[in-house]
């Protein structure tokens, strides 16, 4: 047995430059509940960047997408009403693109009791990242972005990196990309 | 072809209470220190037979094992003359967003350690310890593996996401 404590969390580590090995060899996508209806899918594209605004061959985005209540509890709740919270690993293409399709999920409630704007939220792995990091997609044309607490805590000029953007003249073709440093850094979240 | 091991151990929250049913993903390099990945042009030899990857879900009691090859070390482009130390790289999913956890195990007495910067990237010795599995003589099979334990221990169900500074 190890002798350091048990409280202490186990630390992380970067994931290496040959994670797709253990983490890519299976498709793991369940953003779009089985029988959804087309009109209700939202297709979100994008790149990954680096600072130098490279597209970054090989990362993987983890997509956590809460239910219609705003809840990310266990996919597998069968006594939850609508459909349940989604989860999907996409990977960036060798040119650093990456697409996915998800539902919008619903807003929750915060603990002070404002309302969340829908978003999902975005875990990045790369080689290089000693920890991975958090970030969130919310979705255009929503006035509940205006109210959203963890929005207002982004500086206003620094809100856009976490707001998809319409493509096609569609607001469910969307475009967000991750801009890791430089310039219009994406805004990662501390936790 | 390599050396069988068994790693083993508990899947725990910070309260010490063990997560059933987390999700545990790992990968490592084959015995000779390669990964079976296109871009790893370590000239060693691949094992047609071992691909170096794997999961499980943790029992009721939190508990996972895997049966695999020790990793062999194998240098890297950081500096002259870079060895990785053994490792097998875990991805696991706790009981939430923020317990989400990558990290890489060790083995006890590695030489290279000490020379590693990933290992020594983590400033806490108490963290450092922990990611060095230890000699497990419980999961030891006789005339077929050594066993090597490693516990994890993912943070908090509680903590609230905030900016990044």
């Amino acid at each position: 047995m190890s002798d350091s404590p048990l409280n202490v969390p186990t630390a992380s580590q970067t994931v290496g430059p040959f994670f797709s090995i253990g983490l890519c060899q299976r498709a793991l996508d369940q953003l779009v509940p089985a029988g959804l209806s087309a009109d209700r899918i939202i297709t979100i594209g994008g790149r990954v960047l680096d600072g130098d605004g490279h597209g970054v061959p090989d990362a993987i985005l983890e997509i956590w997408r809460a239910n219609e209540h705003g809840e990310y509890s266990s996919s597998g709740d069968s006594t939850a009403a609508g459909e349940p919270a989604g989860f999907a690993r996409i990977a960036t293409n060798d040119d650093g693109n990456f697409e996915f399709r998800t539902l919008k999920p619903g807003a929750a409630k915060t603990a002070s009791g404002e309302k969340d704007a829908p978003h999902l939220v975005v875990v990045i792995f790369m080689r290089g990242l000693l920890r991975h990091l958090f970030t969130r997609i919310y979705f255009p044309q929503e006035p509940a972005n205006t109210t959203d607490p963890v929005l207002q805590l982004v500086p206003a000029d620094r809100r856009r990196s976490l707001i998809a953007e319409c493509t096609k003249d569609s607001d469910r073709d969307l475009s967000w990309d991750v801009r890791l440093q430089g310039d219009h850094e994406t805004v990662f979240f501390d936790t | 072809m390599g050396e069988r091991i068994v790693v083993s151990g508990r899947v725990l929250d910070e309260g010490g209470r063990p997560l059933r049913g987390a999700l545990v993903e790992v990968w490592q390099a084959n015995s000779a220190g390669r990964y079976k990945h296109k871009l790893d042009q370590h000239n060693a030899s691949l094992d047609p037979n071992f691909d170096g990857c794997g999961r499980a879900l943790t029992d009721v009691e939190g508990r996972y094992k895997f049966l695999t090859i020790k990793p062999g070390a194998y240098p890297w482009g950081n500096h002259y003359n870079a060895w990785r130390p053994a490792h097998i790289h875990f991805s696991i999913f706790g009981s939430g967003l923020l317990s989400r956890l990558v990290t890489q195990m060790y083995f006890p007495g590695d030489p290279l350690l000490p020379f590693d910067p990933i290992y020594n990237c983590i400033p806490d010795e108490n963290a450092k310890q922990r990611l060095i599995s230890s000699f497990d003589w419980e999961n030891t099979s006789p005339g077929f593996a050594l066993g090597y334990r490693f516990e994890i221990v993912l943070r908090g169900r509680e903590a609230t996401p905030m900016e990044a500074r």
